[in-house]
């Protein structure tokens, strides 16, 4: 009997001990992560790695038995992922992000991010003056549903108890819904710079057009200083939040138009995954916003403490993004 | 153009210098471990409004309808999200659906792949479904031909997978990523060794196996092949059997079909009418053993016969 062994099945009894205690260890790995290895098997990880895939190379060159192959390369690709998909802790991961990678991302794509701006400003200005020229064109401008009854026609008292309300809706509510609404936008203005980033320059223009006229309407009223006072506590982070976003999704639009030294491809996964963090990053900065927005904005009524307020978070906001984490470039660009 | 091939297979190159083949996921496993997912989140999003309107009930309505907002943002937008990156690439719909995702270029799956890869499903589906069930809140003042050419841009989006062979949808073509068959594999005896290794080795079956299954294979003489009657048929029929016989292993191949096999390969090969009464089961385990031997020896000789002559 045996001296009729194959010699794929000679090969087999010989390795198979070491496929099955890397099976039991990727098995243990993949249900309880690093902590259910010892130290000893920690190290014996990638040994039996390396064992398995030159068993695979074998494997593909002398044995027919299609299990075995199968069996390989699924055991291979699994212990792949537990060898080089290593990942960190996930608190670490997130410190690691605010204080570099974050602030990093958005210096490594300045230009965007003050042609977002740039953008919206041009918004700003143009709904502001064509409101001045004819107020009629407030109606054309801002729709409805963003007016909430705020329009030439209504009066400067009524204008004026907006900026200063508590509104009806409770403050932790009116918060979260801000948070919600406010990321929903941002992440959308990252994923519509996949159509060549054309939505996202629409995107950014008209809010900075809807806001323009209102800051115009109030203007009119005598209210011009006020209104600002009203926006810019929490503005000063949504806004900015929005034109990562916005840059986001221009640099995936560009990645597209201009691919430069890579294909395509290559260029827009390779762009789209760093500024993947801007729109991260944003999110958080709608959470701030939404906190700022729902529950100070309706409780502070101080024309110089939201004033002051707003001061603070543009001297923070301009600190993080300038200096933060500088000097750790290198290591960052992966 | 769309393609529906079978199992493509994408190759990853390892820092050790191996490519690694990758079964690129087949658009039907994607499609049922999304919906899973879908319907996971729809669930968990009824629950949490179940929880909202309990509070009312105790007259805490403001911290009921926060959290119905938060835990209604939170699933739609970071479900996959955390799952892919807490679990490496996974969720439960593809796990079960025995998915992955891996990185394309063979590194690691870092967060911000994930985060890129499922922040575009927003354009990919959530807004298609959006136009196309609701288009008066989504498009409120577009003319008809405008929102069917909505509909359509963004339809081509949602079914950008069908359009590229490495099914990738928008999300993957900006991450980097790509979505692959993670099967559980389980290393069953080799055929050809049954009856000499120890019975320690072998794994334990699932279902009782027929004792006829695990008696050691016929001796070689029993089965005097030829050259001439194992050049007939290659490595996909040889695969072909091999599946069909661990089949009998398990138990769920109706006897009657290796009885069929045996006949056609007896035909085939030109077997002696004269030794035709052999039990199917001892014939085959003979003849693939015999092949296999066959198409390995030659295959160290550099002569890979995939398919059967004539």
């Amino acid at each position: 009997m045996s001296e009729f062994v194959l010699k794929s099945a000679q090969f087999r009894r010989e390795r198979e001990a070491a496929w099955r205690e890397l099976e039991e260890l990727l098995a243990r790995l993949e249900k309880g992560g690093m902590k259910s290895l010892t130290a000893a098997e920690l190290h014996r990880l990638p040994v039996l790695y390396r064992s398995a895939i030159s068993s695979l190379s074998v494997a593909t060159a002398i044995s027919l038995d299609k299990n075995l192959l199968d069996y390989l390369t699924a055991l291979v690709g699994r212990a792949y992922m537990a060898v080089y998909g290593a990942k960190r802790r996930t608190g670490e991961a997130i410190a690691e992000f605010f204080r570099f990678r974050f602030p990093w991302v958005v210096r490594r794509y300045f230009v965007f991010v003050l042609a977002a701006y740039a953008l919206m400003g041009l918004g700003v200005l143009a709904g502001y003056r064509m409101v001045r020229a004819d107020p009629e064109s407030y109606y054309s401008i801002v729709g409805d549903a963003e007016a909430q009854g705020r329009n030439p026609a209504s009066s400067t008292p009524e204008l004026r108890k907006i900026l200063y309300s508590g509104g009806e809706a409770p403050l932790s509510f009116f918060a979260t819904y801000l948070f919600t609404h406010n990321s929903r936008v941002g992440m959308l203005c990252f994923a519509v710079g996949f159509a060549a980033g054309v939505p996202v320059i629409y995107l950014l223009f008209t809010n900075g057009l809807t806001l323009g006229a209102m800051a115009a309407l109030y203007q009119t009223r005598g209210l011009g200083a006020e209104f600002w006072a009203w926006v810019m506590p929490h503005g000063v982070t949504e806004l900015s939040a929005i034109c990562l976003c916005g840059a986001a999704g221009m640099v995936i639009g560009s990645s597209l138009v201009f691919p430069g030294r890579h294909t395509r491809l290559r260029n827009l996964a390779l762009r789209g995954r760093e500024v993947a963090l801007l729109a991260v990053g944003a999110v958080t900065m709608f959470l701030v916003a939404g906190l700022i927005e729902g529950i100070f904005r309706q409780t502070v009524h101080d024309v110089a403490i939201r004033w002051s307020l707003a001061a603070t978070t543009l001297v923070f906001w301009t600190w993080y993004f300038l200096f933060v984490g500088r000097g750790h470039e290198r290591d960052l660009s992966r | 153009m769309i393609s529906f091939d079978k199992a493509r297979i994408h190759r990853v190159l390892t820092p050790e210098g191996l490519s690694l083949p990758f079964v690129v996921a087949p658009v039907g496993d994607r499609l049922s471990a999304f919906l899973f997912d879908t319907l996971l989140i729809i669930g968990a999003t009824v629950l949490a409004g179940v929880l909202a309107a309990l509070s009312t009930l105790i007259g805490m309505e403001e911290v009921g309808g926060s959290f119905a907002v938060l835990a209604g943002f939170l699933l739609w937008n970071f479900y996959f999200i955390y799952f892919e990156v807490h679990w490496g690439g996974v969720t439960f719909g593809k796990r079960r659906a025995e998915l992955r995702v891996i990185s394309r270029d063979g590194g690691p799956l870092t967060a911000e792949a994930i985060f890129a890869r499922n922040i575009m499903r927003d354009l990919e589906f959530y807004i298609p479904v959006m136009v196309l069930l609701a288009p008066d809140e989504m498009l409120p003042e577009a003319p008809g031909w405008g929102r069917l050419l909505a509909a359509v841009w963004l339809l081509v989006f949602a079914l950008m997978p069908l359009f590229n062979k490495d099914r990738l949808r928008c999300g993957d073509l900006v991450a980097g990523t790509m979505v692959v068959k993670a099967p559980a594999a389980v290393l069953l005896s080799d055929l050809t060794a049954r009856g000499t290794g120890s019975p320690a080795e072998r794994p334990a079956r699932r279902s009782a196996a027929p004792q006829a299954a695990l008696a050691p294979a016929p001796p070689p003489e029993e089965f005097p092949f030829t050259r001439q009657q194992l050049d007939i048929y290659g490595i996909h029929e040889l695969q072909v059997l091999e599946d069909l016989l661990r089949r009998d292993d398990q138990g769920v191949l109706d006897g009657r079909i290796l009885e069929e096999v045996c006949d056609k390969i007896k035909t085939k090969i030109g077997w002696p009418r004269e030794r035709w009464n052999v039990p199917p089961r001892r014939f085959l385990d003979a003849f693939y053993r015999a092949q296999r031997a066959l198409l390995e020896q030659k295959m160290l000789f550099g002569q890979r016969q995939e398919r059967k002559r004539g």
